[in-house]
């Protein structure tokens, strides 16, 4: 690993800086890193310098608590890295479709973000084929799922995305303006706050620019409702799978609360428009910030009252449990992330492996892993509620004082690459910018945590009951748009 | 079982009492901007994201992201309001200053088809999920629209109206004229959020750039996303619920 520049979270460096490897060491070090304890891809794309073409890969590395990055030239054609380290099975598809570069010897080529028309089927007298989608039958994005049967049985679950493709990466590129972060925010919605911190601190990486203490404070306490909502409602979604209706209705209300809270710091529910480069646009004065925390003390005990309520539900531990299971050693090789790799007993962490902005100085304590099953995934998701909740209220009550914007007043660096890599409520969100001559954006990478774990839910459906998709789908409520771009 | 009847009691009565009082909406909520077009600045036009406002200084709430950035930049030209009912029937009642919307009056062969049952099928064409998500919302115990009829149906074969969300992406034009097709006649067009209006941040991406270039549209819900309020009101609108 010591040929890959070490780097730190949110920062920049000139791409003259980056190590050019050639391509056979640049693949070992790839494959003998990822699978690691320690060690996981971030990101794997074609990077454009001057007028040569390189494979850029970024690594987490999680036992130095950096980053990893290293540039190949790999030509158009090169021996595909999956078949040893099968996370990369899905850089490499995307690889193959949007850059016509052909990593030869990967299984399948299959586009990511069009459908083809061409599946995976099991041919037999017995055998039933259950497609569903791209429009589900709820209030939910667009994905078309095709199922392999017998019987009640799934033996393969295809999952084929794209239908939400909308151009995010390219309309990143050219000036940075109003326009930059509104587009960062937007790429997976439920996911604005941490989008848009990251987003920020790639423009602040790349014009030198120090954010208050204050400002940092209240990103964190951002992000960290933004995951106490979307757990709140997920488990409230889980028990609605299960017909388990008091929990489902109860958390339905409550997250509507969280968002509440979001909405009473920056008017807006889902937390847009408030971070941006240089801070946050809106303070929490001492007044809303008391509002804030007795809303708190108000609604936690109802949600912790509704949430334990199903957790000591026999028919709903019993639909949860042994249901959906992911193996820690499937989860590590196909590279799962966040709140589902945690599930499955991988101990990762961008709070507490790669701290930025207030991070640094605290964050919320570490959920205890589990088996990999639905209840596991559900359990991950409590533990982080609470020990958000915590981390939210020790934070309100301890906001340092200062002004919450730094004006951005250099230009963004010249002929450089800046990596953003942050603890969404799903996993890690990587965004990447790359600067040209002009100091224009020449190129954008988002990497939602839903790109690494798409594959995981095929797994858990592998050998379960169709009736248990559900369920399972929930379990890990993967984001379409933050997937298709 | 009993365990449940006590937490129901603990948890109370939760749904809200709008529409027969204003929604709580907070301090900071951005809604139907108060726009002085004479004195709107070059700098508001072009700090906004999504060209909203016009070279006479209107604003278009169709495009509108309601990010407040030409507000700041120009505070005697433009004020956002707590002003929620944004919902349009038009394009006019789009463009502030111009008609206000609740002023117009919904399509009256709607009330006389549906009576008091509206049968609405969402489908999410290449947004962010944060319309589906806030219209999801209306769902809850909090806002409980079943209250006024409205429900939302898993088949458009049932529905009486579609709500499209997102700038239609090229990849889910077809499952959404599909959608479309497989509705009885007369059926009716619901563009929520700026994307479906008008292609939001999205008119140059691959996407059709709004509905609007697809399907005919009979609503038009500004927001980025709409508050469940604005969506709540909007509906209720087009229904004529009393």
């Amino acid at each position: 690993m010591k040929n890959f520049l070490e780097l730190k979270n949110c920062s920049a460096v000139k791409l003259n800086d980056l190590p050019v490897l050639p391509f056979a060491d640049f693949r070992q070090t790839l494959i003998d890193s990822v699978g690691n304890e320690n060690l996981r891809i971030a990101a794997f794309f074609p990077l454009q310098k001057s007028s040569d073409r390189y494979l850029c890969a970024v690594l987490v590395d999680a036992a130095h608590r950096c980053l990893r990055c290293a540039l190949s030239g790999s030509g158009d054609k090169f021996p595909s890295l999956t078949p040893e380290a099968p996370a990369f099975h899905w850089f490499e598809r995307e690889l193959f479709e949007r850059y016509n570069m052909e990593p030869y010897g990967h299984p399948w080529l299959k586009p990511i973000r069009k459908a083809d028309g061409d599946y995976f089927t099991m041919e037999g007298d017995a055998v039933n084929e259950v497609a569903v989608g791209p429009v589900h039958a709820g209030v939910i994005e667009p994905g078309h799922f095709r199922f392999q049967c017998m019987g009640e049985k799934v033996y393969s679950l295809e999952i084929s995305l794209g239908y939400q493709s909308r151009g995010v990466e390219k309309l990143l590129e050219g000036k940075f303006s109003s326009k930059t972060l509104p587009l960062f925010e937007s790429a997976a919605g439920d996911t604005a706050a941490a989008a848009a911190t990251g987003a920020s601190s790639l423009i602040e990486a790349l014009t030198g620019t120090q954010i208050s203490q204050r400002a940092s404070q209240i990103r964190a306490v951002m992000i960290e409702l933004e995951r106490v909502a979307n757990h709140t409602g997920d488990l409230g979604a889980l028990a609605g799978d299960v017909a388990y209706l008091p929990t489902a209705s109860f958390c339905g209300r409550i997250r509507g609360e969280y968002l509440n809270m979001t909405a009473e710091i920056c008017g807006n529910r889902f937390g847009r428009n408030c971070i941006m480069p240089g801070g946050v646009r809106y303070d929490i004065e001492p007044e809303r910030c008391k509002k804030l925390l007795k809303h708190l003390e108000r609604v936690n005990p109802e949600l912790k009252h509704a949430l334990d309520l199903m957790f000591d539900s026999p028919t709903v531990l019993d639909r949860f449990e042994n249901t959906g299971s992911v193996s820690p050693e499937t989860a590590r090789s196909i590279g799962l992330v966040g709140t589902a790799g945690r599930a499955s007993g991988l101990k990762m962490d961008l709070r507490h492996e790669l701290p930025a902005g207030f991070y640094e100085t605290a964050a919320p304590k570490q959920a205890p892993g589990g088996n990999g099953d639905v209840l596991s995934r559900a359990k991950v998701r409590y533990n982080e509620i609470f020990a958000s909740l915590e981390f939210i209220g020790t934070t309100l009550q301890n906001l340092a004082e200062g002004s919450v914007y730094t004006p951005v007043s250099a230009p963004l660096q010249t002929d450089s690459i800046a990596f953003a890599l942050t603890e969404a409520w799903r996993g890690e969100l990587c965004q990447i910018m790359v600067t040209d001559a002009q100091g224009d954006i020449a190129q954008c990478r988002i990497v939602d945590p839903s790109f690494h774990n798409w594959f995981g839910l095929a797994m858990a459906l592998r050998n379960e009951e169709i009736s248990n998709f559900p369920i399972c789908n929930k379990s890990f409520n993967l984001s379409y748009c933050g997937h298709d771009l | 079982m009993l365990k449940a009847f006590m937490a129901r009691l603990r948890q109370g009565y939760r749904t809200g009492t709008f529409p027969s009082t204003p929604p709580v909406l907070p301090d900071r909520f951005a809604g139907r901007p108060e726009v002085f077009p004479e004195k709107v600045s070059d700098e508001a036009r072009s700090i906004c994201p999504v060209e909203a406002i016009s070279e006479n200084g209107r604003i278009d709430l169709g495009r509108c992201i309601f990010c407040g950035k030409c507000a700041k930049v120009c505070p005697e030209g433009i004020r956002f309001t707590d002003e929620y009912r944004l919902g349009a029937f038009s394009h006019d009642a789009l463009t502030v200053p111009g008609v206000e919307p609740w002023q117009e009056s919904s399509n009256p062969e709607l009330r006389k088809l549906c009576g008091k049952s509206f049968k609405i099928r969402q489908v999410s064409a290449g947004g962010c999920a944060a319309c589906e998500l806030d219209f999801n919302v209306l769902n809850t115990l909090a806002w409980d629209i079943g209250r006024f009829g409205i429900q939302v149906v898993a088949s458009p074969r049932h529905a009486d109206a579609l709500l499209v969300t997102g700038p239609v992406s090229d990849n889910m034009r077809l499952a959404l004229e599909k959608s479309y097709n497989a509705m009885p006649k007369p059926s009716f067009v619901i563009a929520g959020g700026a994307c479906a209006i008008s292609g939001g941040l999205y008119r140059e991406g691959t996407t059709a750039g709004g509905v609007e270039s697809v399907l005919p549209v009979d609503m038009y819900v500004p927001g980025c996303p709409p508050h469940p309020a604005v969506m709540l009101e909007a509906l209720l609108r087009l229904i004529a619920y009393r």
